[in-house]
């Protein structure tokens, strides 16, 4: 069974038991365990299941690499799906779950999915949607839905807090191995500024598990000194449970810092992410040991063999008394040996290669273990545990020479090294035929601005495998990266490591060699995503040669590990299967970030209230204060109605837009974009902005004009105002203001740099309120002080005044049809006028209306509103806006472009006025459907529907929308069915509803 | 995330501040020009691997334009320079021909 052992345990505290859950059962630890060391230490082989065939899973290593013991961890707002146990600190109270079973983990019922094995072979997705449809609807959805999924999603918002941090320094380290430290303390030595970077709880890596020796002192205690010397130092900065977890463009780097969760009681965020940027990065990532691909190799108790000894050496803990290693290389003899000394029964030791290893071999046999060379694992039998194992020879099809009984096994396949960071931004690798292995490529480093490598590989991410190289190898790498950081490199010698040689490893892609196919359908390549030795070869039969290709077609490496065990074990086994070398076939793209991190730290602080900005206008608390139903446009808050006590907001709609026809409403217009556009060609510049001309605008007077894309399409309206000789004043659509002043302004900067004009965005410095209705005036000169008579301040004309005291600019326009007065005054002054303003209309019923009233009225007007009658593709000439198209000019932005046949296309559906047949509501965005099907077999449409309301003013629905060949059609009847089935019916009229003739404005 | 500096503040601007703005160097065609000169002058663009001249806009900083010439393969940047000209200037297709001899782009080179 999996236990603790009396001894051993360097990370654990025995004085301190911790209690924790797994699936609701209660079991204890010690501090400095991890989830997986401590559910181990009480027997708990099976932690979950397989994503497709719900196959038992045990835990496999010990690292960010582990890709079967994916847990929900906490309950309630702080419960998280799929996180790895092996990277998980223990703490009191800790609540975990397995995931991916039902009604248990011991009796899943998805288990039966095994029986449908023949239905999922590579690629099955594909060949699905090819079988005939019932078979589909029958069969495979009902399987896919209950197979979907890997955890579950939390239901509740995240109660944790998470943070970003900005840093920048000279040199970043990723990685806190001997070799990490030993490059950062040869950087800092130089004076340059070195942050150093550690996933997990601990400084080292995994030499003290390792051994050997620094200089003569064991290696763990040389780290424990490099620790306190770079700790000493100002220009170092060092973070444990940080990942680095990304390297982008020019230097940047994402650092995942899990700041609480090894302790939730402690103050501060959860997670903070690093935001990095760095002259030249280490990656001192270490390395990650494969699995051997045998029959059997996913039965709970199958463990990588340095995982097996980290649990020993780490946490004193053992997945079995009677254990079995297989290997091809000398590195798993230590895991044998340090389980033998620990009291561990090691009963055989399975070398794949015939004339086995060197030292280590010696130095096990001493201990008495049994080695049998040349011999292989043919298949490990037992269900929910490790059982018994069939030994075979490597050389043959996996016939059983015998079978031995035991409850673990210890598999390795080698090593490969971890080259993600390293390749993250472009870097290449190279492939070592002695170790089997890709590697860092020195020749072809990620670059960045200046052209040259701005990441170095260190030790045995650097495919160094020996304490010997590892060591002399970080400090080249320390030395290379001041240097080409620009710091002058201290000269010290490397220090000398030690560590026992090593025999040849031998490269084992499949055990036994030639293994027949009933043992390669229960050969796992992928654990996570069930892929097997035979999905890939079949894959290969099919006719996938591309790596990349394989990968998708049979999931291989698309599971959260994104494939770090199995990746290279399956790339050997597809270029096996074409009988092409490894390198040939090449790798698939490594991608940020190295582990998954959480949303929660990719959003930061950036949630809730201060998610983005909020707009307030200068009347927003009085707006607030007397009911708005606020309506988001662009970042602007804006009062959708102003709803009475005992209203519904339809409600409020309907009076406020009774009210400005029948006496005279107040709108908090300040929204709208103000953009002043000065200098002597500010005249010839809006020429080009327009479609109309706007240099022949007497100061004084007004224009609504359009705006178009270079492409033709509409893209804003407003009104321009001419101030004097050289200055105009454009307003734009609520939320356009910055878009439209990028606009002018990348013209201005990139095309016609030469002329002399200066915009300005004001959108800010003014508040602008719009007094309308027929009584508008009567309030206005109540007010008093200036002018504001039809001759005085004729329709479409602005003046400069006092009113009320306030410094004041009145502009008559009107998007209602009503007579209308915009008044602009300074910010600061907006509530005191709109105060004034309030209680001057008090004889004569003003009512304060928001956005659906505005809209309403305009609809009732025929008036369009960019973003409902206009969406990218619309022209003006769609709209029956002609007449605000100059035929005068030479030129203006999308002038040449509306020239262009399909803007020409006399079919190109135009604007008309909609009314119901019955004077219901026509559906929003509805399509008017025609005679005949189209090549799908579907309706031809002829129109659709671009604005919609009830008219309290006309007492029915009316509309605008897009038909085709629209305005010759006045007085027919189309059809537009609605999503809740019924067919609304409607008459094509003129878009003008009210007041055709224009007077009430004009009065 | 790439760094480029801002010829007009001084800034060595990271991408967040940038906002881009396609490529750089575009001939406007206008009322007048042949349907194939306006297409190409509307669609057309270059997609190379390797030297290439964009448009970016210092959008969170002080708003300038200005071009970029960089390599798309190897994340180089051979230079920072005005938006107000047609063609890039000599220093930097000197420095370009230094490092990627026989470049060439559109009727550059
Ligand atoms: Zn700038």
């Amino acid at each position: 069974m999996s236990t603790r052992l009396a001894n051993q345990g360097r990370l654990i505290d025995r004085s301190k038991p911790v209690k924790f859950t797994f699936n609701g059962k209660s079991f204890t630890g010690f501090a400095g365990d991890t989830l997986a060391s401590a559910l181990l230490a009480n027997d708990q082989m099976l932690v979950g299941r397989s994503f497709k065939y719900h196959r038992p899973r045990g835990i496999v290593a010990s690292g960010a690499e582990e890709p079967n013991a994916l847990l929900g961890l906490g309950s309630g707002d702080r419960f998280e799906p799929n996180q790895r146990a092996t990277t998980t600190e223990l703490f009191d109270g800790l609540e975990s779950a397995s995931q991916n079973h039902w009604p248990s983990l011991e009796y899943d019922i998805g288990a039966v999915n095994k029986a449908f094995a023949r239905f999922l072979p590579a690629g099955f997705y594909y060949k699905m949607f090819i079988h005939p449809r019932p078979f589909w609807k029958h069969i495979y959805e009902p399987f896919i839905r209950q197979s979907a999924g890997l955890g579950r999603a939390p239901k509740d918002r995240d109660a944790d807090r998470y943070e970003h941090f900005y840093a920048f320094t000279d040199i970043l380290v990723i990685g806190g191995g001997v070799a990490g430290l030993l490059a950062a303390k040869t950087a800092a030595q130089s004076g340059a500024k070195v942050m150093v970077l550690e996933q997990t709880a601990h400084w080292g890596g995994r030499a003290p598990v390792d051994g050997g020796t620094v200089n003569g002192t064991a290696v763990a205690d040389y780290i424990a000194i490099l620790v306190t010397e770079l700790e000493a130092m100002d220009n170092v900065t060092m973070r444990l449970r940080c990942m680095g977890a990304g390297v982008y463009d020019h230097g940047y780097a994402l650092g995942y810092e899990r700041v609480t969760d090894h302790a939730p009681s402690l103050e501060g965020p959860r997670h903070r992410l690093w935001r990095i940027r760095a002259k030249q990065i280490i990656t001192a990532t270490g390395a990650i040991e494969r699995p051997l691909s045998f029959a059997g190799n996913d039965v709970p108790g199958v463990m990588l063999a340095a995982a097996m000894r980290d649990y020993a050496v780490n946490y004193g803990v053992t997945p079995g008394d009677k254990v079995i290693v297989a290997t091809n290389n000398d590195d798993a003899y230590r895991t044998a040996i340090c389980l033998k000394e620990m009291g561990v029964d090691v009963l055989r030791i399975l070398d794949a290669r015939d004339t086995g290893g060197g030292e280590l071999m010696e130095q096990a046999r001493e201990l008495g273990i049994r080695i049998d060379c040349g011999r292989a694992i043919g298949k490990v039998s037992g269900g929910k545990r490790v059982k018994k194992v069939a030994i075979c020879a490597q050389a043959g099809t996996g016939a059983a020479l015998e079978e031995i009984s035991c409850d673990a096994v210890a598999m390795s396949g080698g090593w490969s090294p971890v080259v993600h960071l390293w390749s993250h931004c472009g870097g290449k690798l190279t492939w070592d035929d002695s170790l089997s292995q890709f590697r860092p490529d020195p020749n072809r480093p990620p670059t960045g601005a200046d052209g040259q490598g701005f990441v170095v590989p260190a030790g045995t991410a650097n495919g160094e495998m020996h304490l010997g190289e590892i060591v002399s190898d970080a400090v080249a790498a320390g030395k290379k990266a001041t240097q080409d950081a620009g710091f002058k490199a201290k000269r010290t010698a490397a220090p000398r490591g030690v560590d026992t040689a090593y025999a040849p490893m031998e490269p084992v892609w499949l055990m036994p060699r030639n293994a027949e196919m009933e043992l390669r359908t229960k050969t796992w390549l992928d654990y996570q995503n069930d892929v097997k030795v035979s999905d890939v070869q079949l894959a290969a039969r099919e006719g996938y040669e591309s790596v990349e290709h394989t990968k998708r077609y049979t999931t291989l490496g698309m599971a959260t590990d994104q494939g770090k065990l199995s990746n290279i074990n399956g790339l050997a086994t597809l270029a096996n299967a074409l009988d092409a070398k490894i390198p040939q076939v090449g790798t698939t793209t490594f991608r940020p970030p190295y582990t998954p991190i959480s949303m929660g730290s990719i959003g930061g602080e950036a949630r809730g209230e201060v998610f983005q900005p909020i707009r307030r206008t200068p009347m927003h608390d009085w707006n607030e204060a007397h009911g708005a139903d606020w309506e988001p446009v662009g970042q602007w808050r804006r009062p959708y109605a102003y709803v009475r006590d005992g209203e519904t907001v339809h409600d409020a709609v309907m009076r406020e837009t009774r009210n400005v026809r029948e006496a005279v409403g107040i709108l908090d217009a300040s929204t709208l974009g103000k953009i002043v556009v000065k200098g002597p060609d500010a005249g010839r510049f809006l020429d080009m902005m327009y479609t109309n001309m706007m240099s022949n605008l007497k100061p004084g007077k007004c224009r609504y004009g359009l705006m178009c894309s270079e492409n033709g399409f509409l893209i804003d309206d407003g009104v321009v105002a001419r101030i004097d000789d050289d200055t105009w004043f454009c307003h734009t659509t609520t939320g356009g203001a910055e878009r439209i002043h990028a606009h002018m302004e990348e013209w201005l900067q990139t095309e016609w740099w030469d002329w002399k004009v200066y915009v300005a965005n004001v959108t800010e410095q003014f508040a602008q309120i719009a007094v309308v209705g027929p009584k508008a005036r009567a309030v206005l000169e109540k007010l008093g002080g200036m002018d504001v008579g039809k001759d005085d301040l004729p329709f479409m004309e602005w003046r400069d005044g006092i009113l009320g005291g306030f410094d004041v600019r009145i502009y008559r326009i009107s998007f209602s049809g009503e007579l209308s007065y915009e008044i602009a005054v300074s910010a600061s002054q907006g509530q005191a006028l709109w105060n004034a303003l309030r209680s001057a209309g008090d004889g004569f019923g003003m009512m304060p209306y928001g956005t659906e009233t505005l809209h309403i009225l305009r609809a009732e007007k025929g008036f369009i509103m960019i973003g409902d009658e206009s969406d990218g593709t619309v022209i003006p000439q769609d709209l029956g806006l002609n007449w605000a198209i100059s035929k005068k000019k030479e030129d203006f932005l999308g002038k040449r472009a509306q020239q262009r046949s399909h803007m020409t296309d006399p079919t190109r559906w135009k604007l008309v006025g909609l009314e119901t047949t019955d004077g219901s509501v026509l559906p929003d965005g509805a399509y008017a459907v025609g005679e005949g099907v189209n090549a799908n077999g579907q309706r031809n449409m002829v129109g659709r529907v671009t604005s919609t309301y009830y008219s309290p003013n006309l007492n029915k629905g009316i509309a605008m929308g897009l038909v085709l060949n629209g305005p010759d059609r006045m007085g027919e009847v189309l059809e537009f069915p609605g999503t809740d089935g019924k067919i609304y019916t409607a008459t094509i009229v003129d878009p003008v509803f009210y007041d055709k003739d224009g007077e009430k404005q004009n009065v | 995330m790439l760094i480029l500096h801002c010829p007009y503040c001084g800034v060595d601007a990271d991408e967040t501040e940038l906002s881009p703005g396609g490529e750089a160097h575009l001939k406007r065609f206008g009322p007048g020009s042949s349907d194939e000169d306006f297409q190409d002058y509307l669609f057309a663009r270059e997609n190379p691997r390797g030297v290439h001249f964009e448009r970016w806009r210092h959008a969170a900083g002080c708003g300038k334009w200005f071009h970029a010439a960089r390599s798309t393969d190897t994340l180089e940047v051979f230079g920072t320079y005005s938006a107000q000209t047609t063609e890039p200037p000599k220093e930097i297709c000197d420095r370009i021909s230094g490092k990627r001899p026989g470049w060439t782009w559109r009727l550059f080179g």
